[in-house]
């Protein structure tokens, strides 16, 4: 799961870590008050930064939604001296549409601006925090080419990314915060206070389950305190269920309608961008069914696991969710019956075809358990199915359904 | 033979009267898996399906002489679960259940990964030894006796390959289901590892998909190791970056681990990667094909240039012995002394 940066920050902050503050607001009604509280704390320069999941808001155009062409503010976020400028940006960034080269043409509507502190800083550096799947442990990465792309400095520069590994069974250790710092090449108060940041960014780390904390830039200021100045956390899934502060941090409007509406019926489902619709048990099966439908010269519309306990209510929920997308021009089903049988999944399938007139055409592959009948049932429903017999027939029958 | 479970096996299920452990348990024991116990805390004392259930692995291990475990608890006690079995001395651990924190993989790898212990998952259907053992939830019926050894990473898809392998009439030694987490105990280096030096093995089976960098581990040593054949697919090629396709494990991020880079690893490897994830099993026959006329042709040759070899020394020796048969005498009786 991701969440936004002032949500990540406002995590930092109960681990306390040195964060540029700020706060969120969602109507510019909040925003005076917002301003009056940062300027009661002594801060009059500030960033007004929109908030959605994707990066690159920097960089990023933000467009009237209702007018794709009309051009509003150039970068998603901004640097101000006077509070009318700032209230200028957060007017212009707030209900429209954000395109960075994360979000891809359409966008995401800015729908939380975070009013920040503006701090003058002599250097950028990079932090990341995540799981090294080579080695099963957390890794701590750590660069001087901060406020960059790091995936850039790691194909460029690798030797400028220092790497410290850590031992589950006792954390973070003071020497390895040494290396960090010395390897960043810092000295003085810089030195010390970046021990006690990254100490306390591992421990949120691992104490929040998340998957990835990165903070880039993390800033030298000026009076050589050490600064997240953006914070990026995601969250390991199947942790959620000990964090239930971190799972109310989750925003439905950051992820597709269609995946909100199939994670409510336990459905595993991601739109893409094709006409063959799939509904696949497995998530290993459900992407070669994927790669077979391109094979045979489709295009997938999307990723859909059924899980394990393919029946009735799930085909037909499949059905719904596969349908909500209007590009879906053919459907293939793709069961391999295990402990599921089939003949279950074929009734289950001619049900909810029955009850919700299904008006594309439908392939179906049944195969495993009891696929025998399941055929006959399919085959004496009355019902325009295509049958395949395997894997391969189901996808070419798909894009000559398509063709016709 | 096989590897990791066969006849032998005495099978532990750890979580045997939950739902999804009574209902798997009860398949395995008519596949002909040897379940000699079950566990569940506070049901000590029990019988399950015929079976004895214990409190603890440990009082299980002690009484049954259990060395195979499979576990069914639920994600947030499994990572404990592993643990309480490589506590009581259980060498090879299959863990079914899906969810597991990555975090308490983490924990559980590191503390075990020394130990001698093989864990096998989480989040996978099992291992199976077709006609001699069942560990885990896989359909029993599609499998077939033989000398194939399938690993990977997914669950249906492996059902998928092991039919076709049936179904050109490709018995499997032994399939594993690594899993598809992020944290796993076994990778397909390890089971490679184990087919290669299984001499029922003739040919390997990998399945691997996006995510991480496992694929490319294991080519490296097939590269270096493997004389059997191997077939490898890749799934998701399809799957678009930064998007977890079901497995948590299955997520191409900051451009790393596209299905693109394993082909080609496992590609310059040696490896016969296929395209389409319907030709798994005739491109097996085909590579069994040709690896046995291949190694029959190098048998000929290595056959035929012995003979020449040894002709050549014969007649080499003959005329030297001929030439300086009273000189060297003496020291040609010690060299056949050797």
């Amino acid at each position: 799961m991701k969440i936004h940066e002032y949500q990540a920050k406002e995590l930092l902050k109960k681990f306390g870590a040195a964060i540029q503050d700020g706060i969120a607001i969602k109507d510019i009604s909040q925003f005076d008050s917002a301003i009056a509280e940062l300027q009661s704390r002594g801060i009059n320069q500030f960033v007004i930064k929109s908030q959605i999941h994707a990066g690159g808001r920097g960089k990023g155009k933000i467009y009237n939604p209702n007018s794709r062409q009309e051009l509003i503010l150039e970068g998603g976020v901004k640097f101000v001296t006077s509070v009318e400028k700032a209230k200028e940006y957060a007017v212009k960034m707030l209900g429209n549409l954000l395109v960075t080269h994360q979000t891809g043409p359409e966008g995401k509507i800015v729908k939380t601006v975070f009013v920040t502190e503006g701090l003058d800083y002599k250097k950028e550096l990079y932090l990341g925090i995540l799981l090294d799947r080579n080695v099963s442990q957390n890794v701590i990465m750590a660069s001087t080419e901060g406020g960059v792309e790091i995936e850039k400095v790691a194909a460029e520069t690798p030797e400028k990314i220092i790497k410290e590994w850590i031992d589950s069974a006792v954390g973070l250790q003071n020497y390895q915060a040494r290396k960090l710092a010395f390897g960043l090449g810092l000295s003085g108060s810089a030195f010390k206070n970046f021990i006690v940041f990254i100490q306390k960014l591992y421990k949120t780390y691992e104490d929040t389950d998340a998957s990835l904390l990165e903070i880039n830039p993390l800033v030298i200021t000026n009076d050589d305190r050490i600064v997240a100045l953006d914070a990026k956390m995601n969250f390991d899934d199947n942790a959620l269920f000990r964090h239930p502060d971190i799972a109310a941090f989750r925003d439905l409007d950051e992820e597709d309608p269609l995946e909100v509406e199939a994670s409510k019926y336990n459905l595993n489902y991601i739109k893409l961008d094709g006409n063959v619709g799939c509904m696949v048990n497995g998530a290993g099966l459900a992407m070669a069914t994927m790669d077979i439908i391109k094979l045979a010269g489709g295009e997938p519309a999307n990723f859909l696991d059924v899980g394990g306990g393919a029946n009735k209510e799930t085909v037909a929920n499949g059905f719904k969710i596969i349908l909500g997308d209007p590009n879906v021009k053919a459907i293939l089903i793709n069961i391999f019956g295990g402990i599921v049988r089939c003949d279950r999944v074929a009734q289950g399938v001619i049900d909810a075809a029955n009850e919700m007139h299904v008006n594309v055409p439908i392939v179906i592959r049944l195969e495993g358990t009891n696929a025998k009948e399941a055929a006959k049932l399919l085959n004496n429903s009355g019902l325009n199915f295509e049958v395949a017999s395997d894997f391969k027939e189901a996808a070419e029958k798909v894009t000559s359904v398509l063709r016709n | 033979m096989s590897i990791l479970v066969d006849k032998k096996t005495k099978l532990v299920v750890q979580g045997i009267t939950g739902g999804e452990g009574s209902f798997h348990t009860q398949q395995m024991i008519e596949y002909g898996t040897k379940v000699v116990a079950g566990v569940t805390p506070g049901k000590g004392g029990t019988e399950f399906l015929s079976v004895p259930v214990f409190n603890t692995v440990d009082e299980a291990v002690k009484q049954t002489k259990a060395d195979t475990s499979a576990i069914f608890v639920p994600p947030a006690f499994a990572a404990d679960a592993i643990l309480e079995a490589v506590d009581a001395g259980i060498k090879v651990i299959v863990c079914i259940t899906e969810g597991i924190p990555a975090a308490d993989m983490v924990k559980v790898y590191n503390v075990i990964k020394n130990k001698g212990v093989v864990l096998v998952g989480p989040n996978c259907p099992g291992v199976i030894s077709p006609g001699k053992a069942k560990v885990g939830i896989m359909p029993g019926f599609i499998h077939k006796r033989g000398t194939i050894g399938v690993v990977s990473r997914s669950g249906t898809l492996t059902y998928e390959a092991v039919k076709q392998l049936t179904d050109v009439d490709l018995g499997q030694s032994t399939c594993v289901g690594i899993g598809g987490d992020p944290v796993i105990g076994s990778r397909f280096i390890d089971v490679i590892k184990l087919f290669n030096e299984d001499e029922n093995t003739k040919g390997i089976v990998m399945i691997g998909e996006i995510g991480g960098t496992a694929e490319e581990e294991a080519a490296a040593y097939v590269k270096k190791y493997v004389k059997k054949p191997v077939v490898g697919f890749i799934a998701g090629r399809t799957a678009p970056p930064g998007r977890r396709m079901g497995h948590a494990g299955a997520i191409i991020s900051g451009g790393k681990g596209t299905a693109a880079e394993k082909m080609d690893a496992m590609k310059k490897a040696g490896i016969k990667v296929i395209e389409s994830p319907a030709e798994i099993g005739t491109t097996m026959l085909k590579a069994l094909d040709r690896f046995k006329k291949r190694t029959a042709k190098k048998r000929k040759v290595k056959a035929s240039l012995e003979v020449k070899k040894s002709l050549k020394k014969k007649a080499a020796a003959a005329s030297k012995a001929k030439s300086k048969a009273a000189v060297k005498s003496k020291s040609k009786q010690k060299k056949s002394k050797r």
